[in-house]
């Protein structure tokens, strides 16, 4: 049984027909962080995921149907907040994101004071290697949240992302189901809340492909798009009433 | 025109009993039948009442009493789509926050066993 101790860390891994590289990633995140729990989110792969994970020694929280990459990554972030972690770093199955850079995403939630921090691919003027409508749409939402996150973000789409106890605990409660990266960054913002990226190397997913293909890529825009002004639009009476308290961080 | 509104009146009894059918064999539950019994009941009045029908084609200057029938009938329609994409959104986020408490569920149902082991 998991018991989680003060600064404790869990991370969180969601997967949907992962069995190709689902252990892999287990062993990189083990390698790295032997001490460190790991939950693999299985999203009802219809392959062995689940075993493959449990065999390699993971928790797993198996979810009874499909949701989806923002309900099974929400089912982490109401089992982290109901277990008692105070951050969660969440690590793509596909073995897109390298274990190694965990340590540094951790020690930047601990020490940054920010709400979240992202593993981002293009800090620093690194060129966008996503080719295509993919490339195209990154670019668009870059330039689409500026004004409204007050501040640049280098990787909007980036999944390689942990968060602290107080975004955990929004999270918990409200979340985007489909496409949830981008929308996340305004839910955060709307409470006010920061966000660091750090640099990151992503490799290429070791097996399968992306369930993000060129049209829905075209769906992705519009849906992202739509979501970002209803949660921009978006009343929050019980945000309203804390924020007149004065208990919520500055933007950064 | 007269037989457009019995093509409507029939089509509006069909509806009716088609409706009342499905609630009796229990494809649909009597509080969603509802807008359905009521969108045809409507169509059915619509049908009989041709002053009514007359009476709103020359107040909201629509060129035509069949268009009037139209554009009633089709913002009766829209609003029950409407009404459903509002109960089916509502049931899906139901549906999400369930599955994923019977899977917290179930994940601390594993280690209180893998503990007792």
């Amino acid at each position: 049984m998991i018991r989680p101790g003060p600064e404790s860390l869990l991370i969180i891994v969601p997967a949907w027909n992962e069995e190709g590289c689902i252990a892999d990633v287990i062993q990189d995140i083990r390698s790295q962080l032997p001490e460190i729990p790991v939950i693999v989110l299985d999203d009802a792969s219809s392959d062995s995921t689940l075993q493959r994970a449990r065999q390699a020694g993971a928790g797993v929280l198996p979810l009874p149907h499909h949701l989806g990459l923002g309900g099974c990554v929400q089912a982490g972030y109401k089992l982290a907040a109901e277990l008692g972690f105070h951050y969660v770093i969440r690590v793509d199955g596909d073995g897109q994101h390298d274990a190694r850079d965990i340590p540094r995403i951790f020690e930047a939630l601990r020490t940054s004071g920010c709400e979240m921090v992202i593993g981002s691919r293009y800090c620093a003027g690194a060129p966008i290697q996503e080719r295509g409508l993919r490339g195209i749409g990154i670019r668009f939402f870059r330039l689409v949240l500026r004004p409204i996150l007050g501040r640049r973000v280098f990787d909007p789409t980036s999944g390689f992302v942990g968060v602290n106890r107080h975004a955990l605990d929004v999270f918990s409660r409200s979340f985007p189901l489909d496409y949830p990266e981008i929308e996340a960054l305004v839910v955060l913002q709307r409470r006010r809340f920061r966000f660091l990226e750090i640099p990151c190397k992503f490799r290429p997913r070791r097996t399968g492909r992306s369930s993000i293909t060129a049209l829905k890529s075209i769906y992705y825009i519009f849906h992202v798009l739509m979501g970002v002004f209803v949660n921009v639009l978006r009343y929050d009476r019980r945000f309203h009433r804390r924020s007149a308290g004065a208990e919520i961080h500055s933007e950064k | 025109m007269q037989s457009l509104l019995n093509i409507t009146t029939v089509l509006s009894v069909f509806l009716l009993l088609f409706v009342l059918f499905s609630v009796r064999r229990a494809h649909i539950r009597v509080e969603y039948s509802m807008s359905w019994l009521l969108a045809a009941g409507g169509m059915l009045l619509l049908s009989r009442a041709r002053p009514v029908l007359d009476y709103a084609t020359r107040h909201f200057g629509i060129p035509d009493t069949p268009l009037t029938l139209f554009l009633a009938a089709g913002s009766v329609f829209l609003l029950m789509f409407f009404r459903f994409s509002m109960i089916i959104s509502a049931l899906r986020d139901d549906n999400i926050a369930l599955a994923q408490r019977v899977a917290i569920l179930e994940f601390h149902i594993r280690s209180l066993q893998q503990t007792h082991e």
